[in-house]
């Protein structure tokens, strides 16, 4: 599932990140596969959204969200 | 003494600006870094007697893979070695309550061995989010001194300063090893960049486009890389995700999660309801409902101040210095300009003082988050919002303002619409050609005509700022990389001494640069106002003087139509006769083209000029007698009133879109760097204008 469908305040892990442009910006700002995510605001307008990741807020347009694959069973991580 | 040259590196948001104001104070400089609008700031402190320290303030970033201007600097200032400030020790400081970000950009340049102080800041928020941390495990691990900091409380400063002293390379292995790469190609690059650091040589194949400006050098450089088949994007990922793996397991050992008292942080539960869709948006207006108030309103006291201050001086000066040309120059020409400049200071200072304040508690990036979406779609982004509202104070803040968008092209539309906003200086022409327009009048009772039509030039100026904007967008390829991925920092208590700083500085830049080309501007001005080809002042004088000798009207009234006659005999009114037949199609006169030429040192000179030409009595704040007297005029060849709706309506028009600013094209080049979009701000909107009032005017006349 991608992360631009993730309901928001349910908790999902990465699996990976599909687009290589997005992917370097990406890992930096710790979105990490492996990484626990989870949306915690959504913009008046529907878009973008702020999740929370390593530990703090990132703010993510749905466009770059649609590249980041995940998967909700949380145990499997890390 | 010894001069240690130190840069200070860290995480946008990390408190970087905190702790070099307080390690600096106002001992600081800001200026470019060459061939950028990035600044640059530099400070000195002294350590003791014998050790003193330049300290440059490279910005944030987030790793040394730079995707900005901003970004690239940082990465000059550690590996260009053409760079004369190449740091003895690097300050780097980490937010604690997100250390692990935080640790990626701290291990990259730890493995470029450079001597670093690790100066870890934000103590109290960790503390707060339940996170501790084993300093003595986490200082051997990273192999450098950690130094508990809270620029807010000048707490570590001192330790700082020793540790400096004192700082020694990372005692650890690198935490990259370089040894999984492709060795030859590595040897290959530090033998022919002459480095001797292989991660160093890393970063130079990664952005070989930032280091080489000279084509042969790229050219061979480039060869290496492909004989050895160096996959750029690839190589990154799998570098960070190492890099991030190795942070994990140092983080592990080192700090501990405490089950924290309150699950869910006052931060968070502020931005549920700031970034709600009601209540989010509410409070994004009251918010600039406040800015906009105090900023006509608050404002307004200073100028008024500065204004009398200014003109008691040119009096005074105007008196001491012998008359002649010399004495006019002084008075007319470079303080009328000085004092074009100053007038905007109390304007500038109140917006930075908004925008800082905001943007230190975290706000400013919640309205980019809001609004990102609406602002997308015109080719502009959320960050855009508070330049484009500011702009209907004044253009010149509000195009500093746009110094917050990351993005290349988004930030240069939105320097390019902002002058359609419709600023405070055209509010006295728009109150004489709208009383001009209607009478007095109350619709339905309680709206005021005069006032609903001055609402109506706002909405215009908006509405056609965003669709240029989307013109732009159209016209222009997009730039760079379009995607938004952003930080939102927690909120935080707003530290004065950072705002008060930054207003100090934006003050400073502003009368120091554009300043200058404002004064000279209106030096020139000043010129076509008071000469004249040859002969024609002489030839008024002596009618003047025959006047005088049998006067028929009274001594004020000839001094009024003296200066009236001599504008229309300098170069000035040469000028407006001049471009007649150019904006004629308009239904303007060669006075309204006086008073255009004149109100590009600023458009409120509009009403001023129009009170010499008719020679009207009278201040510039009442406007009754020469709302009368441009009223009563005739138009010799309809002999209808000149003043007719076609004529005004159509200049209300080009009021609303003409380029008449020099402030704003001085701000804007300075902003850009580029003299081609200064020419085509003024082109563009020249031609907006112009069109606009053609249209305007066939269709009423």
């Amino acid at each position: 599932m991608k992360l631009s469908a993730l309901a928001k305040g349910i908790e999902a892990v990465i699996v990976s990140i599909e687009d290589e442009d997005l992917s370097v910006k990406l890992y930096e700002m710790g979105c990490l596969p492996g990484e626990k995510v989870k949306v915690e605001n959504i913009a008046p307008f529907g878009d973008p959204i702020a999740i929370t990741v390593s530990g703090y807020k990132l703010c993510i347009r749905k466009q770059e969200a649609t590249s980041v694959l995940i998967k909700l069973d949380i145990s499997e991580g890390n | 003494m010894k001069e240690i040259k130190v840069a200070l590196v860290g995480n946008p948001n990390c408190g970087k600006t905190s702790l070099f104001n307080t390690l600096t104070g106002l001992n600081q400089k800001v200026s470019n870094f060459p061939g950028t609008t990035v600044d640059k700031k530099v400070g000195h402190f002294t350590i003791d007697a014998e050790h003193k320290v330049k300290i440059i303030d490279l910005p944030g970033t987030y790793s040394l893979y730079p995707k900005s201007d901003d970004e690239a600097v940082t990465f000059y200032g550690l590996c260009s070695h053409e760079n004369k400030d190449i740091p003895d020790v690097v300050l780097f400081i980490a937010d604690a309550s997100n250390l692990k970000r935080n640790l990626l950009l701290f291990t990259q340049v730890a493995d470029l061995g450079y001597p670093v102080v690790f100066a870890l800041n934000m103590i109290d928020l960790a503390d707060r989010k339940g996170i501790e941390y084993n300093y003595g495990l986490l200082q051997s691990r990273l192999g450098v001194e950690i130094i508990p900091t809270n620029a807010r409380k000048m707490k570590g400063l001192d330790r700082i300063k020793q540790a400096i002293l004192s700082a020694h390379r990372s005692s650890t292995a690198p935490f990259f090893e370089t040894t999984g790469l492709n060795q030859s190609m590595l040897e290959e690059c530090k033998t022919y960049l002459s480095l001797n650091n292989s991660y160093s040589a890393v970063l130079w194949a990664h952005n070989q486009m930032l280091l080489f400006k000279d084509g042969e050098q790229l050219k061979k450089f480039k060869e290496i890389l492909a004989r050895n088949l160096f996959c750029e994007k690839k190589e990154q990922v799998e570098e960070i995700v190492a890099r991030y793996r190795m942070i994990d397991i140092i983080l592990k050992e080192t700090s501990k999660r405490k089950a924290s008292r309150n699950q869910i942080s006052l931060s968070n539960r502020l931005d549920t309801i700031i970034t709600h869709k009601y209540f989010g948006l509410s409070f994004f207006l009251l918010v600039l409902f406040v800015i906009f108030q105090a900023i006509f309103s608050l404002a307004s006291y200073p100028m008024e101040w500065m204004e009398v201050g200014m003109n008691y001086f040119s009096n005074e000066v105007e008196h001491i210095i012998p008359g002649g040309t010399l004495n006019n120059l002084i008075v007319h020409g470079i303080l009328a300009g000085l004092s074009g400049v100053i007038v905007f200071i109390p304007q500038i200072a109140i917006l930075f003082f908004f925008i800082t304040l905001l943007e230190d508690i975290g706000y400013m990036a919640r309205v980019s988050f809001i609004m990102d979406k609406l602002m997308r779609s015109f080719g502009l982004n959320g960050k855009s919002v508070v330049p484009l509202i500011s702009g209907m104070a004044c253009a010149v803040p509000a195009i500093m303002s746009a110094r917050n968008i990351e993005n290349k092209q988004e930030k240069l539309i939105t320097i390019m619409v902002i002058p359609l906003m419709s600023c405070s200086a055209r509010l006295p022409v728009y109150t004489l050609l709208i009383s001009m327009l209607v009478p007095e009048t109350y619709l339905w009772g309680f709206l005021n005509m005069q006032g609903l039509i001055l609402m109506g030039m706002y909405v215009l100026g908006f509405v056609t700022s965003l669709l240029s904007a989307w013109v732009f967008q159209k016209i222009l390829k997009p730039a760079g990389n379009n995607y938004f991925i952003m930080e939102m920092p927690a909120f935080k208590i707003p530290m004065w001494r950072n705002v008060f700083l930054t207003i100090y500085e934006k003050c400073r830049s502003f009368v120091f640069e554009a300043g200058k080309i404002i004064v000279a501007i209106s030096i020139l001005l000043w010129a076509l106002s008071s000469f004249a080809p040859a002969g024609e002042f002489e030839k008024l004088d002596a009618k003047y003087k025959e006047l005088a000798s049998a006067p028929t009207k009274s001594a004020e009234v000839l001094a009024a139509e003296y200066q009236s006659e001599k504008l229309e005999a300098s170069y000035a009114g040469y000028f407006g006769k001049m471009i007649e037949p150019a904006i004629a199609p308009l239904g303007f006169n060669w006075k309204i083209g006086i008073a255009l030429i004149t109100s590009f040192a600023a458009r409120e000179v509009f009403v001023g000029t129009m009170t010499t030409i008719y020679s009207a009595s009278g201040d510039e704040s009442d406007f009754s007698s020469i709302r009368l007297k441009m009223i009563e005029e005739i138009n010799p060849l309809t002999h209808q009133p000149q003043y007719s709706l076609a004529v005004i309506a159509s200049l209300l028009i080009f009021y609303a879109f003409a380029m008449q600013c020099m402030s704003t094209l001085a701000i804007t080049y300075r902003e850009t760097k580029s003299l081609k979009w200064t020419l085509l701000q003024l082109f563009y909107l020249t031609a907006l204008a112009y069109l606009s009032s053609l249209l305007v005017f066939n269709f009423l006349k």
